[in-house]
């Protein structure tokens, strides 16, 4: 690296930014020197890499479908296939350059404060957050979320690595209680332009808008399962979430176990819902449902604010899926429980590991005794 | 500087209640939505604070020990019933607005605290003082808090239109638990200002 940058050289205050560049444009040609070190082709690039990937094809179904809702909402057939991805592309790129500029400009003034080397971590709460938001929220709202989410959820913790939440999911979660009326109702989850003119009968409300109950439009099994309903940008498709998921458990980045906990705990609910008579629909459903999918996949299994321990990803994944049902069949109030449920199973995640351990110990020192 | 002169300054800056000691929260996160209600109910807190502890200042030789505690409740109960009357009598739209929380100003750990920890071993005078002082402290950051949850929350100030009215107001502002996130601001700026008070 240039010495200008180096301890003690004239732009020294810019050594972080520098650095951060550097490593990202290039391979470092240093190692470590002292003390123990694990060499593994596997670090914490590579990993945010891996899920950009996994979380590619939700991305670009999302971007299609975009443009197909739109389509749909102005009277067009749906059919010209490029035309819907350019539209739903130009509609989230924006979103995507406010999320990164806002969020990494945050991130690089932190780590430049506290002189430490920015880390990629932004790079995936960056890329998830325009996929669980309304594609017609204002950029304005978008930035003060991002901006509350990364200073009050992560920077203030101690950065990368030391949150409490999940910070696109806390960008979210402000977003909802902050406007309310943008991130819910029948009217937010289509993209439409200001001239456009909507024609008569069209309902655009999402499935879980409609109380579940399979209205006239668009919200058969099939359609949910492949996602050509309205719905935050990314989550709709249960197959390229699915996709998503498959890399991710194939190269071991994201745990299965909170995954299938996720699905347990929401199925376990479902069925008391189901049996009680309270649910309108069958459990199974809402498992495609809203956001559960995305949520279980790529939000609910962020190894910074899921549980460590083995078997507390299964109590934290179960706690999860639990919560979201209950939240969705018992709480009129909140339509989708998917963002309410992993924050809160986020607050938990550090006792959970805490009892997991301390049960562990004491079944150890049991049979110390014994023995 | 003179010890009265620290009695009435400590309190509102570098000892704040709420900032340094953490009493007060829960009222400091009901009564901050709007300017209004935070300054009425600064006031009374602060008439409150100074009024029992001198009270209890005056009679502190002539309570037994192990009563106390039910002795200083009852003066407090008193002064808050007191002030409670004033602003029906005055103010009633705003008692109405602080509804219970007037009342439960007697649960205030701040004028408890100061009278167990100040007015029981000091001189009238100096009570009265140090529980106006605490009481002017913790109106501080009522203020403030409230000044920044009015403003983002409903863009106005003391109920009239400040913000253009194109602003979109905040909804999670409203909320108490961005009440406590504006404290932890304060907080943070106060330890930023008074470094010796930052935990390791």
């Amino acid at each position: 690296m240039n010495k200008i940058f180096e301890k003690g050289g004239k732009l020294h205050w810019l050594h972080s930014t520098v650095d951060a560049f550097e490593t990202f444009l290039r391979v470092p040609g240093t190692v470590t020197r002292s003390g123990s070190h694990v060499r593994d082709a596997i670090d914490l690039k590579r990993i945010l890499i891996i899920v950009l990937i996994a979380a590619a094809p939700a991305a670009l179904f999302g971007m299609w479908n975009v443009g197909y809702q739109h389509s749909l909402a102005i009277g067009d057939t749906g059919l010209n296939i490029l035309g819907n991805f350019w539209y739903g592309f130009l509609k989230v790129l924006p979103l995507y350059i406010v999320s990164y500029v806002v969020g990494l400009g945050i991130e690089f003034a932190a780590c430049q404060i506290r002189g430490e080397e920015v880390s990629e971590g932004f790079l995936v709460s960056g890329f998830f957050i325009p996929l669980i938001v309304p594609v017609d929220i204002p950029l304005w709202m978008l930035a003060i979320a991002v901006a509350f989410a990364v200073i009050f959820g992560k920077e203030v913790f101690g950065g990368t690595g030391m949150n409490i939440w999940n910070p696109a999911l806390l960008t979210r979660a402000f977003l909802f209680f902050s406007y309310p009326s943008y991130m819910s109702g029948s009217e937010c989850w289509i993209s439409l332009r200001k001239t456009d003119t909507v024609i008569d009968g069209f309902t655009g409300a999402t499935p879980l808008a409609l109380d579940g109950a399979p209205a006239q439009y668009g919200t058969g099994f099939w359609d949910l399962f492949i996602g050509t309903v309205p719905g935050s940008v990314g989550e709709t498709s249960v197959i390229a979430i699915l996709l998503g998921a498959i890399i991710l458990i194939w190269t071991g980045v994201a745990s299965w176990k909170i995954m299938a906990g996720t699905v347990i705990g929401a199925l376990a609910v479902g069925l008391i819902g189901d049996l009680a008579g309270i649910s309108k629909v069958p459990c199974y459903m809402q498992l495609i449902y809203g956001g559960f999918a995305f949520g279980a996949v790529f939000m609910a299994t962020d190894p910074v604010t899921s549980a460590q321990t083995e078997c507390g990803k299964w109590i934290y994944g179960i706690l999860i899926g639990a919560l979201c049902l209950m939240v969705r069949l018992f709480n009129p109030g909140y339509v989708e429980g998917m963002m309410l449920a992993i924050l809160l199973a986020n607050t938990f995640a550090p006792l959970i590991d805490h009892l997991v351990i301390n049960a562990h110990l004491s079944r150890k020192a049991k049979k110390l005794k014994a023995a | 500087m003179s010890k009265l002169k620290e009695t009435i300054i400590n309190p509102i800056f570098r000892d704040n209640p709420i900032a340094v000691l953490i009493l007060g929260i829960c009222s400091s996160l009901a009564v901050t939505v709007q300017l209004n209600g935070a300054c009425v109910m600064a006031l009374s807190v602060t008439i409150v604070t100074g009024l029992s502890s001198f009270v209890c200042s005056i009679i502190r030789n002539t309570i037994p020990n192990r009563v106390r505690i039910i002795v200083q409740l009852v003066v407090v109960a008193l002064m808050v019933i007191l002030v409670d009357q004033v602003l029906k009598a005055y103010m009633y739209p705003v008692e109405k607005q602080l509804s219970v929380y007037i009342g439960l100003i007697i649960t205030n750990c701040i004028v408890m605290g100061r009278i167990e920890a100040f007015a029981l071993g000091n001189k009238p005078i100096p009570s009265l003082l140090d529980g106006l002082a605490n009481g002017v402290g913790y109106g501080l950051i009522l203020v403030i808090v409230a000044f920044f949850r009015e403003l983002l929350g409903s863009g106005t100030l003391f109920g009239m239109q400040v913000l253009p009215a194109g602003y979109e107001p905040n909804g999670l502002v409203i909320l108490p638990p961005f009440a406590l996130i504006l404290l932890g601001c304060v907080i943070w700026v106060h330890r930023a200002i008074y470094k010796d008070l930052q935990e390791k």
